[in-house]
């Protein structure tokens, strides 16, 4: 029987198990392949998509449970890498596999939403679920204080703060080069 | 910028290089070792040495022969190119190149990435493939001007003729550039002048990785694929008995089971349709010689072995078991490390596809060499036939240089005639990995009544890789990669004394990022500080005075302990260790805050400060990444081991085998020795230290002395 749900904006319908994860339907089914398989035990959070909004392991979910719902996932989450997010990703160097990034991108963007401005802890807390083998934590944490301000500068004051204006204090310090300071 | 993977094969490359639709293809050859390749005896020559091509619209097209596995080489490379190509690097794209000879890494002698060589290799060639094209450029502007070419200059994407400032773009002169005879002797830039080189460039592929669209192994789809996974005997080296496929053929979306080398394969038109047509598999399995290993025998094993006769001197300085006789204090411990999986984000996968005339394979590897070779045999296609298309790779560590995933696809493809993706399970991929290896390290050492080390001995027992990697390669029984980072310690003692019993146990190994360094280091610069305290000395202060003859050792655990304020006092509660490693090539010191609850046994690593001496550099950001990296790689493997009961692994997921997160990440500061020694690697050397630091810290903290890894509560309660 046909589930029908909507994907970053765009109703669709599949006839598969229904046991069958939203994961591998992202992928093999409608060929998103954004979202990718880590451990299929929801321990890594590689598999992270929005549900209603919500950020949760799609390699648990079975998709006869998200019928009806709205799905965000990597690719919708903006058209054109304009999210605070991907902007400060880019501009911190946040990346480094990546194979992880759309997990963590999609953890951190459920943490924004809910906390604009999240504190160390909010960021640990949201993100503990999310591993990086590459260790891209520190940048990561930089990179959604950073996301914060571009966010909170889009809102109010749209001119004062541009992409690469600043490397927090914290990243410069470690991209030092040069034993002086 | 932008990057791009097309899949040109090698002769839709050579085409389009030839027919000059897209413009000049520069292709040199790396001195002295590629004759056979420059004479043209390969039908396809041309094309394939090519590491610059150059579209009529100016776009810049880097061929990258090494795999982008997160240490940032694409970028890298491509930097070293367009600095002497004097192109505008927003005009840069790169690209992963094909499987060739041209492409070979010179550490290896194949096409491969690992032993952070990289750099080490790649330097001189890619500036002077940049050179090359420059001055080809300049060459087809001065014929078409009929001037002659010194008075022009290359800048920017555009020969300018200095007299009359007329300019060219590259774009333009690409096509009668290609035509032009290849110059040998190119002038290259003193690196004063660099304006890329040791910049902090942004890396070309962050853009595809932060919307999905970086295109890893896992992600290829191919017309007509289909998707398999499968099931390896629980036991290393146990083969298939029978098996019973019915009920795992009934799962929906399940279109066959296969017996393959490694074990049995369910295929199916989806991944989640074969995962569950694997559980619903029958195996029995005939578990061979290895059914009996367990941790508890191996490390007995090692502990026999490591006081037997016969092992390989490794090195021998002076007498050390006579000075160790009549020393005024003697120090003596025994160092465990486990075997460790590599745990790329990214499970192991491969897809193939086999025809009558040639196979494609698009893999996320570390070696386009060893991959093409084994799907030649497989197939018993020539290598030539064999086109591997380099995928982004969801991190490598040394695990994706085997072929095993690789064998997988080729071998289901050739039984099933259609393009076979097969992707592995977590589990699987835990438990049939090549570990680090487990190592047992005995020492001794000996102190002069003024606290001077005057005697060394580490006497090690551990399997070897290279045993694994390449069947036949050890002589003597000395493998250097189980004893690199305790043969070639740097500290000034008389008398050292380092051997090594090749101790098998029937789990393989292989290449783990750093290397025999991971446990070496940890063991050698744990036991210094151990011989310090001994000496009622500074562990710094004591270090520092024994490196008198290693200056790049004793740089960079200086500028460590300066940025760590090693002589300030911390706050309540925190302690500091350090520690000071060389590993291919480049030098290392980290030094770590720690604190520790000795209540409960947990420990917390707050800070570390990192410096770094890898010679010239290329790009500042991205060697702090990697330090960064390397260090939660060490971190990471203070919690970890895999352990062995039945001849079976143990762990299986993220649960037993937990990484490092983020409220577990300290803050690292990372410090870069100004340096105009050859460049060298950074993917691998952040790594050694961490471990042994932190368990310096700990001791600082609680006279606890950690010997065996991973660190458990009850150590330091």
């Amino acid at each position: 029987m046909a589930i029908e749900f909507n994907v970053n904006g765009k109703p669709e319908k599949v006839d598969v198990d229904p046991s069958m994860p939203l994961l591998w339907v992202l992928r093999d089914t409608l060929g998103m392949t954004g979202t990718k398989f880590g451990c299929g035990m929801a321990l890594c959070g590689a598999c992270t998509v929005h549900i209603n909004g919500e950020p949760t392991r799609s390699c648990v979910t079975a998709i006869s449970t998200v019928a009806g719902t709205r799905i965000t996932t990597i690719e919708g989450l903006s058209a054109d890498r304009s999210h605070p997010l991907q902007r400060a990703w880019i501009e911190l160097e946040v990346p480094q596999c990546g194979y992880c990034q759309s997990g963590q991108l999609m953890s951190a963007s459920g943490l924004l939403a809910k906390h604009p401005q999240p504190t160390d802890t909010q960021i640990d807390e949201a993100m503990t679920g999310n591993i990086c083998r590459c260790g891209t934590y520190q940048r990561i944490r930089e990179a959604i204080h950073r996301a914060a301000k571009l966010q909170s500068a889009a809102n109010h004051k749209p001119d004062t703060v541009h992409a690469g204006e600043l490397l927090s204090s914290a990243h410069r310090r470690n991209a030092v080069a040069g034993g002086a300071e | 910028m932008s990057v791009t993977r097309t899949n040109l094969d090698r002769r839709g490359f050579l085409k389009a290089g030839l027919t000059g639709a897209t413009g000049l293809v520069i292709g040199f050859y790396l001195p002295g070792r590629f004759e056979a390749a420059a004479a043209g005896s390969d039908a396809t020559p041309a094309a394939l040495n090519a590491w610059i091509h150059i579209g009529t619209d100016d776009t810049v097209t880097i061929m990258i022969d090494k795999s982008e596995m997160g240490q940032g080489i694409m970028t890298a490379l491509s930097m070293l190119a367009a600095e002497e190509l004097e192109c505008d690097w927003k005009k840069v794209r790169a690209e992963f190149a094909p499987a060739a000879k041209v492409y070979y890494n010179p550490a290896f002698g194949s096409q491969g990435t690992g032993g952070s060589s990289s750099i080490r290799s790649s330097w001189g060639p890619m500036l002077k493939a940049g050179a090359t094209a420059r001055e080809m450029l300049i060459a087809a502007a001065a014929q078409q001007w009929s001037v002659d070419k010194s008075q022009c200059r290359a800048e920017n994407s555009l020969v300018i003729h200095t007299p009359t400032k007329r300019t060219l773009t590259y774009g333009s002169l690409a096509e009668a550039a290609a035509k032009l005879p290849v110059p040998t002797d190119v002038p290259l830039k003193n690196p004063k002048d660099f304006r890329i080189v040791g910049k902090p460039i942004k890396r070309l592929d962050t853009a595809d990785k932060v919307n999905g669209s970086a295109e890893f192994g896992i992600d290829v789809r191919r017309p007509g694929m289909l998707y398999a996974t499968g099931v390896r005997c629980p036991v290393f080296g146990g083969k298939v008995a029978s098996f019973d496929a019915t009920k795992a053929k009934t799962v929906r979306g399940v279109k066959d089971v296969v017996q393959i080398s490694s074990g049995v394969a369910v295929v199916a038109d989806n991944t989640w349709s074969a995962l569950q047509g694997r559980k619903a598999l029958e195996i029995k399995w005939d578990e061979g010689a290895n059914a009996n290993i367990s941790s508890d025998g191996i490390w007995t094993l090692f502990a026999e072995r490591v006081d037997q006769e016969g092992a390989a001197v490794a090195r021998k300085e002076g007498d050390a078991p006579s000075a160790l006789g009549k020393a005024a204090t003697k120090i003596d411990a025994v160092y465990q490390a486990p075997f460790l999986a590599h745990a790329t984000m990214e499970p192991m996968n491969c897809t193939a596809y086999v025809q009558a005339d040639r196979c494609d394979v698009w893999a996320p590897t570390q070696g386009q060499t060893s991959s093409q070779n084994a799907a030649a045999k497989l197939t018993g296609l020539k290598p030539e036939s064999v086109f591997i298309h380099t995928t982004y790779l969801g991190g490598g560590f040394g695990r994706r240089g085997e072929t095993d995933f690789v064998d997988d696809a080729v071998e289901l493809s050739k039984a099933l005639g259609a393009p076979v993706k097969v992707t592995w399970t977590r589990e699987e991929d835990m438990q049939h990995d090549v570990y680090r290896p487990a190592s047992y390290s005995r020492f001794s050492a000996a102190l002069d009544a003024s606290g001077n080390p005057v005697a060394w001995t580490n006497r090690i027992a551990c399997p070897s890789i290279f045993n694994h990697a390449f069947p036949g390669s050890v002589k003597n029984n000395l493998d250097g990669t189980s004893v690199e980072g305790a043969a070639d310690i740097p500290y000034s003692i008389p008398n050292i004394f380092v051997d090594y019993q090749l101790t098998e146990t029937g789990i393989p190994v292989g290449f783990w990022r750093s290397v025999g360094d991971s446990q070496n280091g940890f063991f050698v610069e744990s036991f210094m500080d151990e011989v310090a305290a001994a000496a009622k000395k500074d562990p710094y202060e004591f270090r520092r005075a024994l490196l008198s003859n290693a200056p790049r050792y004793k740089g960079v655990l200086e500028l460590a302990a300066q940025k760590a304020g090693w002589a300030t006092p911390l706050p309540k509660g925190r302690y500091r260790g350090i520690a000071v490693i060389s590993a291919f090539k480049s030098y290392v010191a980290e030094a770590v805050e720690v604190s520790v609850n000795q209540k409960d046994g947990t420990y917390k690593v707050h800070r570390v400060v990192c410096a770094l001496d890898c010679g010239r550099i290329v790009n500042p950001d991205t060697i702090a990444a990697q330090m960064q990296s390397g260090i939660v790689y060490g971190l990471t493997a203070l919690k970890d081991q895999i352990t062995i009961d039945r001849g079976r692994v143990e762990q299986g997921n993220f649960d037993t085998y937990p990484m490092v997160r983020m409220n577990e990440m300290p803050v690292v500061e990372v410090f870069i020795v100004p340096s105009e020694e050859a460049a060298t690697g950074v993917g691998e050397p952040g790594v050694p230290c961490l471990a042994p630091a932190v368990c310096n810290a700990i001791f600082a903290a609680t006279g606890k002395r950690i010997r065996r890894l991973p660190i458990r509560n009850e150590d330091l309660i």
